[in-house]
Order: structure tokens, then sequence, then C-alpha cells
């Protein structure tokens, strides 16, 4: 028998069925963050909150007015950035959690540009590849580590964030101190700063340079030779290396690269943040977690640039009413829950199939449900009997 | 310099150490790779002391064991039944433990910071090197009870089969996810345990970053023992050594170095430690990946 020939109602089932499939990751990422909201507001509810006000001021203080998407796309530019960092060296096989730390360099090499006045435009520029420049230092030990000696960079790059983070402290106070407040480091100059585009809010040109930056990270990994050859040395090393690709140059490349986007969003942090355009030393507020939270930003955004540009929103809206919430009504629910929301939803996505999930717990139910039926009957006829 | 007290800080620093880098020896002999030992350490850590206010510093050992068992569940049946990816679920626990720790020091009170009242805290035993917490003893019996475990028990070697070979475990009539879950709630509820004693025990209180990058240098522990509980007995006690060689610095009368300089050294030594120790080590086959049966 022949192939039943292609009609055009079966073409366009089959092209509904590609979109659908096709969609399929973004389903995924949606569920999965319903899955973390829902985990959110249970822990909400067992301390004694009421979740429901709580993410109605939430996502009210994120995306209810255009004060709100503001600062939800400002809270998203480093996120962009910093699941970049995760989600280059992923493709390239590798996970990268060194974005924290690299992200501290960045922005303390950006702060040097304080220390010399340039053409605005030229200046922002100049501390742009500086930070870039150090975040890309500053993972090249952890490449070279693994690449000579094998040394896991889960290992490497967390040792790598410690010690840049004490550097940055030490750096903090002692040679980029604002001399005239000691608890901070020196203020970037007005003309180095990206300009605010919509006034009365935080949202600065950074958010051009961080969708910039995905967009050519989308490019060159999709569209040209390089990219391919991460990809493919991700996807299978050994068939990578017979194919002809030299895996240790892929992975010294994905590495600077996510290094030095992790440098930009140390950058964008200190460069095109108001308030503060510089770092707070003890504790560094303004900068802690934003690596981190990158990453949970690179997986819900399903290690696509495209995709992170989403999830980075998401995510920024999340931090940005979370602002918002944790000032609401009479018993507030604090910031941190958003982290807790987001860590849920990171667990939720390393669940694959998680669809699948669902219809399995319900067959497992039935199945248990079944079972009782069962023996209630039987021992309802043994009774009879 | 003040040996003694770098020795005993030493033995305080290493139980945590030790516990956790013990525990995920078990966890990745069976075949899993858990790097949410951080979180685990950091949750069980606030949980511990919460249980301890309530019934005392034993209690509170307890419940942080069981919560950390409880991680350790949720990470092994992610990663046996619903073949999951074992590093981003152990991402995810990570974040999720910071979030839920600060999130719940704030409702204790305290912003970043809650200290666990003395009665609830475990009793030091009263030496001439200075108190030294029941603890120490516990980590250093636990390596040599494992060893004794994996090396010369049956069960010990089910443990190495699902991890190795677990097709061929899986004909033997080994049900390979059900050890590995066993496996992976044992090694998380010791480093639960490890998480307990800092608040219960050692530090007397909870703050936000009290895991420190414990939980990645017992992963560097393990790396450095080649999966042998005894060396990372020993490793346990090299890493800290160091933190209380940082400590000592830190509170000499002449600042030589900068205390932050000081406080990077436990992290540059495990980046020595572990790019030293790779080649000589071998690790289960079958580590990190899910067994899916033909």
């Amino acid at each position: 028998m022949s192939e039943p020939t292609a009609t055009k109602e079966s073409r366009l089932l089959r092209g509904v069925h590609k979109t659908v499939t096709g969609l399929h990751p973004v389903f995924e990422s949606l569920l999965a963050g319903a899955v973390g909201l829902l985990i959110g507001a249970l822990l909400m509810y067992i301390w004694g909150f009421n979740p429901w006000r709580a993410y109605i001021a939430l996502f009210k203080g994120a995306f209810g007015d255009s004060y709100g998407w503001a600062s939800s796309i400002a809270r998203g530019t480093p996120l962009i950035l910093t699941a970049l960092t995760f989600s280059i060296c992923l493709r390239a096989g590798m996970f990268n959690i060194g974005a924290e730390g690299q992200m501290m360099i960045g922005a303390i090499a950006a702060i040097t540009i304080a220390l010399f006045t340039l053409p605005s435009g030229i200046h922002t520029v100049v501390g742009l590849l500086i930070a870039a420049a150090a975040g890309a230092a500053w993972s090249i030990v952890p490449a070279i580590l693994k690449i000579t000696r094998g040394v896991s960079e889960v290992i490497s790059t967390i040792m790598f964030n410690w010690i840049g983070r004490f550097l940055v402290i030490w750096l903090g106070i002692h040679v980029l101190v604002d001399p005239i407040r000691a608890e901070k480091t020196l203020t970037i100059p007005k003309a180095a700063r990206f300009p605010v585009i919509v006034r009365g809010t935080d949202l600065t040109a950074s958010v051009f340079m961080a969708v910039g930056v995905a967009l050519i990270i989308y490019f060159v990994l999709w569209h040209t030779t390089v990219g391919y050859e991460v990809r493919a040395a991700g996807l299978n090393p050994t068939a990578a290396r017979y194919g002809g690709i030299r895996n240790k140059r892929t992975m010294i490349l994905a590495f600077l690269l996510g290094g030095a986007t992790a440098g930009l969003a140390g950058a964008a942090l200190v460069m095109g943040l108001p308030p503060s355009y510089a770092i707070f030393s003890s504790g560094m507020p303004n900068l802690t977690n934003m690596g981190f939270d990158g990453m949970a930003v690179a997986m819900v955004g399903r290690n696509h640039p495209i995709g992170i540009l989403f999830a980075a929103l998401f995510f920024g809206g999340l931090n940005a009413g979370g602002r918002v919430m944790q000032f609401y009504g009479s018993n507030p629910v604090p910031l941190e829950m958003v982290r807790v929301v987001m860590g849920a939803i990171v667990l939720a996505m390393s669940v694959p199939e998680l669809i699948r999930l669902f219809p399995a717990v319900k067959k497992s139910v039935m199945n248990i449900v079944e079972r009782i039926r069962n023996r209630r009957a039987r021992a309802a006829q043994e009774v009879s009997e | 310099m003040n040996w003694l007290f770098l020795l005993n800080y030493s033995l305080h620093a290493m139980v945590p150490l030790t516990l956790t880098a013990v525990g995920e020896i078990v966890t990745e002999t069976s075949g899993l790779f858990n790097i949410g030992l951080e979180g685990i350490l950091l949750i069980s850590a606030f949980a511990g002391a919460i249980g301890a206010e309530a019934g005392g510093p034993l209690v509170g050992l307890l419940v942080g064991m069981g919560v950390g068992g409880a991680f350790g569940l949720l990470f092994s049946i992610i990663n046996t039944y619903w073949k999951g990816t074992q590093m981003v679920t152990g991402i995810g626990i990570n974040l999720f433990a910071v979030g839920f720790v600060a999130f719940g020091l704030i409702l204790l009170g305290s912003p970043g910071f809650h200290d666990v009242p003395t009665p609830a805290e475990l009793p030091n035993i009263r030496t001439g090197m200075g108190g030294v917490s029941p603890m120490i003893f516990v980590a250093l019996i636990v390596p040599f009870l494992i060893h004794w475990f994996l090396k010369r028990t049956r069960a010990g070697l089910m443990l190495k089969a699902a991890g190795e070979m677990p097709e061929a475990a899986d004909v033997a009539g080994i049900n390979v996810n059900l050890v590995r879950v066993l496996a992976a709630v044992f090694g998380a509820s010791l480093a639960g345990l490890g998480g307990a004693y800092m608040s219960v025990g050692w530090l007397g209180s909870v703050t936000k970053d009290l895991s420190a990058g414990r939980g990645f240098i017992a992963l560097a522990c393990v790396v450095f023992s080649g999966l042998n509980p005894l060396l990372a007995l020993l490793a346990g006690f090299i890493f800290a050594f160091f933190q209380g060689l940082a400590e000592t610095l830190k509170t000499m009368p002449n600042k030589i170095i900068p205390w932050q300089f000081v406080s990077m050294l436990p992290y540059i030594v495990t980046l020595l430690v572990v790019s030293g120790a790779i080649g000589r080590v071998r690790f289960p086959k079958a580590l990190g990946e899910p067994y899916k049966r033909e």
C-alpha cells in the first residue's frame, strides 16, 4: 500500500501540529511559572498571608501602569545579561554558575571610569568595554582549570564568586572609595551614565544595550560557524570532536563570551540603574543575587536569547512588583517571597515533560482509587458469601 | 598566633563539611549528583534553629535532618522517576533556600540575622582546649561507618551497582530508582544534620549567608576524596583548617593582610586542592544520568 496522498486538510493539520509542538517549550515555561507561583501562594498561606491579595499587588505593581512596566523592564535588564552568561555556557555543555562573581567584577571595573573624563558617549562605551573585559578575564581561570585539569566548572566558578565578592569589597573600601562617603565607591559621572528614557522611572537606555547583546548572541550562536561549533560541542562533544570541532577552543570561547555578558550586567547595574550609580561596599545590595537570578531567567527562557528577553521581563516584573507588594496592605509580604517563587519555578523547570506529569499523577491516583474500590468490592463479596 | 583556637575552630568547622561530603559520597555512589547541598545546608540550619527553640537541641538536629532528607527526597524523585536534570534541580533548591531563609528571617523579626537562645543550643563538652561540640565525634565516626557500609555490606554493593551499571543492576533485580532515592535522602539528611549543627551547635545563630559556599566546598571534598569517606574526612579537616586560619588571621592585632584577602583563603585552597586531585580520581560511570529502562 502506498502512502496516503497529502490532502489539503492533512497538510493543514500537520501545520497546526507543528506550531503546537513548536510552542511546547513556551507552554512548559508558563506551566513552570504557574507551578512556582502556586508553591509561593501555598507558603504565603501557611505563614498567614493572603496570597491572592499579595499577587494582585505584585502584578498590578509590575504591569498595572506605565510606571510599573518601566520599572519591570529596568529590573529585567541586568537579568537578560546574566541569563545569557548561563545560557551560552549551557549551550556549549557547561554549567557556568559564575555569573554572580563575573558581574561584580564587571561592576567594579565599570566604576573605574569615574577616575577620568571623556566625551559623554565615548565615556559610556569605554565603561562597557572595561566591564566586559573584566568579566571575561574573571571567567578565564575556571575555563583554563576545566580544560587543563578537568576541574568541574560548577565548583571553580562558585569559588571564584566568593573570591570575586571579597575582592570587590576590598577594592570598594580601599581603592575606589568615595572620598566623602566611605561606605560606597566613587559615583559614575553623569556624562557616562545611560540616560533615563522614561522620566521619573528607573528605566534607562541600558535596556537597548542588553537587548542588543541578546540579539548579537542569538546571531552568533545560530548564524555563524563559531556558534554552530559551540552548540554542536554542547549537544554531543564526542561527535563534535570527530567532526573536527576543537572542543577546548569552543569551551574557552563560551566562557569568555559569558564572562563578557556578565561584566556588561555589572556595568548596566552601576551605569544604568538609578539612583545609586555606585557600589555600597557593605553587602552590595544593588548587585547581590543578580547573577543567580539570571540562572532562573535562563532556564525559564529555555536558554534561548529571545526566550530570555521574555523571561527577564517576567522576573523583572516579579522584582519590581515585589517592591510594591512589600508595602501593600496591613500584613505585607516581604520582598524575599519573590526569590522563593523563583526557586520553585526553577525546580519545576527541572522536570522535563512537566505537562505529562499531571496525567501521570492523575493515573496513579486513579489506580489507587481503583484498587481500594476492588478491595472493598471483594470484602463486600466475602461478607455476602 | 593562637594555635589552640585554630585547632578548636578547625574541628568545629570540619563537622558540616565532613557530614555533607560523606552524605554526598553515598548519593554520588548511587549515581546522583546533588549540587543543591548549599541550599540544603542553609534551609536545614534555619529549620534546625526553629526546631531547637521549640523542643531543645536534639529536636533541632532531628528537624534539620528531616528537612534535609525531605529536600533529598524531592531532588531524587525529580531525577529518578521524573527523569529530571540534576544540575537544574540543584540550582533550584539553592535559589529556593536563599529566598526561603531570608523570608523566614524577616518573619522571625530580624531581617538577615536570628540568634538561637542559649537554652536551645547544643551544649559543648568542657575540655582543656575550650568547649568541644559532641557533634565533632559524630563527624569523626560517621565516615568510618559509611566506609564500612560501602565496602563490606551487600546494600553498599547494590548502591555501587546502581551507580556504575544501572542496566546490570536492574537485570540483577535491584530497583535502581529506589536505591538512588534512598541514597539521596540519606545523603541530604546528613547535610541537614550538618546544617542544623551550624545553627544549633556551632554558631548559635542563623544568617542569610550562613552556608557561605560550604555546600560547594563539600562537593570539592568529594572530588578530592574520590568517593572514599575517610579521605573526605581528611579533606573536610583541611578545608576547615584554612577557614580557621582565616578566622585566626582576622583576629590578629596587626592587620598586615586585609581581612578580605584572608577570607578568600578557603576558596583559593579549595581550587588548588581540587585541581591537584583531579586525574587520579574515578567516578561512577552512570553519575549524573537518569536511568531509563530500554
